[in-house]
């Protein structure tokens, strides 16, 4: 029997039954990596030893019946998680020689949980981009298309679930970078609240965005994964002290009498006809399965991407600083003193994009500009949040397309910045108000490519639209498929 | 406001990026066509609105200050691209 298109909690029940060992998992797993990423290009690097060794300890831990649910599961971490002993790059040729010296705190999550860590995967350097085709380790290709991108920056991530070379995944998104490939590679995304995961050992990008979280094969295996990396740490600053909620004994309380608000704004010209009329459907069966529907307006949205691109690149521009060639990572090796160490170093290490949002942000921070530029787009930040939070005044959560479009053919969008980053104008609200969002399959457009539906939900409040996810995707067949290739 | 070549220049200095002839000619044109699309924030008034640096709210964070071990010298210059005596080796500053 084929075990490398099974969910979490289909193989815990497998494992505990003695049907299956966390060996035979993980070796099946490796042999599909083999035999599958030649074409798609998902992991960066793979780390068949520390997978084996986990598998057999997890294999004794089960026989000796203190199997956790991720116990034994063999699971794959976008390449931004630090991982001690192990290669930890973040698709950048600056990091191209880093070993990580410490677990960040989801990763020991995982571990102290028993998973089985097969590698670290592809995603767009420095988690910017749209598409997975900025990384210094080649694009990732779509399993549903291999002449289309995964979407990013989580891109070989969800491109590893959907193609069968990991049962799970973790990624981070700071615009949309979760939810937008999940939705292109026809998996589960959820990025949880600002707060909900620690950051801690995970690379920074902009730090006030950023948020880890699951890429899964269905809704139940999203809730055991929030639930096994949420809640408090002290490690992280930013980490929230609140209780965490049981997600998966409230996944079946169904949608009945939620109150699902649907933002005018993002019903809008430009929206794909074929996604337009997924998403469409997905609201009828919210109303059959008795959610009442009702129209309401996030009337800052339009300004929301040129927002975003101040704020992460400001913040993008600090923490990427660090990389100087000093204590880590690629050093030049025609420096002429330090200053022209430091300036040769990071142009030498970084690629094109990185390039561009430093750039970016430093002029928006300088003298001169800051007040017109960060300072403004703070502000606009504060209304942006503001409509959010006035919408679910009236409502449980929202519901909207992920992406404007299915995946689009590779080399499509990189030779204009502002039309790439306009594929996550309907993700990067979300994150801008810290609030969580979650994308499921709904669909396929007529060449075959998965459509996303978002759910966006209150802050901390990731139960409410698990559950309506989980309802939804009882109530259809879409989650079902798989990529054929 | 059009972006001109030489502020490129300078903001390179300041982000510390020795960038080629083609990367500013090429970044001259796209900061450019960027911030033009960001300036359209400016309709927005935002008089008295007070800036979001963090979307959750929250008090300062503090803990305990208990002595922890840290990684150590070994693991902090295990990743050193040049390393002598527990130290971070670079070219010399002073002549």
């Amino acid at each position: 029997m084929n075990f490398t298109d099974r969910t979490i909690h289909e193989l815990h029940d497998r494992l505990r039954a003695g049907e299956v060992t966390s060996v035979e998992l993980t070796r099946a797993h490796l042999e599909r990596i083999k035999a599958t990423d030649g074409a798609i290009n998902a992991y960066i690097t793979l780390c068949p030893e520390e997978a084996l060794a986990a598998a057999a300890a997890a294999d004794a831990r089960i026989a000796e019946g203190r199997a956790d649910l991720l116990t034994g599961i063999p699971i794959a971490l976008k390449d931004i998680f630090l991982t001690e002993g192990v290669r930890t790059t973040c698709a950048s040729k600056i990091l191209d020689n880093f070993v990580a010296p410490y677990d960040g705190t989801a990763v020991a999550r995982l571990k102290e949980r028993g998973a089985v860590i097969l590698g670290k995967l592809n995603m767009d350097e420095f988690a910017m981009g749209s598409s997975n085709e900025n990384s210094a380790y080649g694009p990732v290709k779509n399993p549903w298309n291999l002449g289309t991108v995964p979407g990013g920056s989580s891109g070989g991530s969800a491109a590893a679930v959907a193609a069968g070379q990991a049962v799970a995944t973790l990624g981070t998104d700071t615009g949309g970078s979760i939810r937008q490939p999940a939705s292109h590679c026809g998996v589960v995304g959820l990025k949880p609240t600002y707060g909900r995961v620690s950051r801690y050992g995970v690379i920074a990008y902009a730090s006030s965005l950023d948020q880890v979280g699951p890429l899964t094969r269905d809704v139940e295996d999203c809730a055991i994964m929030l639930q096994a990396v949420a809640g408090f740490d002290g490690a992280d600053s930013t980490s929230v002290d609140l209780p965490v909620p049981d997600y998966r004994a409230t996944l079946k309380d169904g949608i009945a009498g939620l109150k699902i608000g649907l933002p005018k704004e993002y019903f809008i010209e430009g929206l794909d006809p074929e996604v337009k009329k997924a998403v469409e459907t997905a609201i009828a069966v919210c109303r059959n399965l008795g959610a009442e529907i009702v129209e309401v307006s996030l009337p800052h949205t339009d300004y929301a991407l040129a927002c975003y691109y101040l704020v992460a690149t400001a913040e993008a521009s600090s923490n990427l600083a660090r990389y100087d060639g000093v204590r880590y990572g690629v050093r030049t090796e025609s420096a002429r003193g330090l200053s022209d160490l430091y300036s040769r170093s990071r142009a030498e290490g970084f690629g094109a994009e990185v390039k561009r949002r430093i750039m970016l942000g430093t002029y928006a921070l300088s003298s001169g500009y800051y007040d017109a530029y960060y300072l403004k787009a703070q502000k606009v930040r504060t209304l942006i949040r503001q409509d959010f939070l006035d919408a679910f005044a009236q409502v449980d959560l929202l519901l909207t397309p992920v992406a404007p479009t299915a995946a689009f053919p590779i080399g499509e969008k990189t030779a204009d910045p502002l039309q790439m980053y306009l594929s996550d104008i309907f993700t990067i609200p979300v994150n801008l108000a810290g609030t969580c969002a979650l994308s499921l399959p709904c669909g396929f457009t007529a060449e075959g490519l998965p459509i996303g539906l978002q759910l966006i939900g209150k802050p901390f409040d990731e139960a409410t639209i698990l559950r309506a996810a989980w309802a939804f995707e009882q109530a259809t067949e879409w989650h079902k498929e798989s990529p054929h290739f | 406001m059009k972006i001109t070549r030489p502020e490129v220049e300078h903001v390179a200095r300041l982000a510390r990026l020795a960038l080629d002839d083609g990367e500013f000619d090429a970044l001259t044109g796209e900061m450019d066509a960027i911030l033009g699309y960001v300036a359209k924030l400016q309709e927005l008034d935002t008089e008295g609105i007070v800036p979001t640096a963090h979307a959750v709210p929250m008090e300062n964070a503090f803990r305990d200050d208990l002595v922890k071990p840290s990684i150590g010298i070994e693991a902090a210059l295990q990743n050193a691209p040049d390393a002598a005596d527990g130290c971070f080796r670079v070219p010399k500053v002073i002549e």
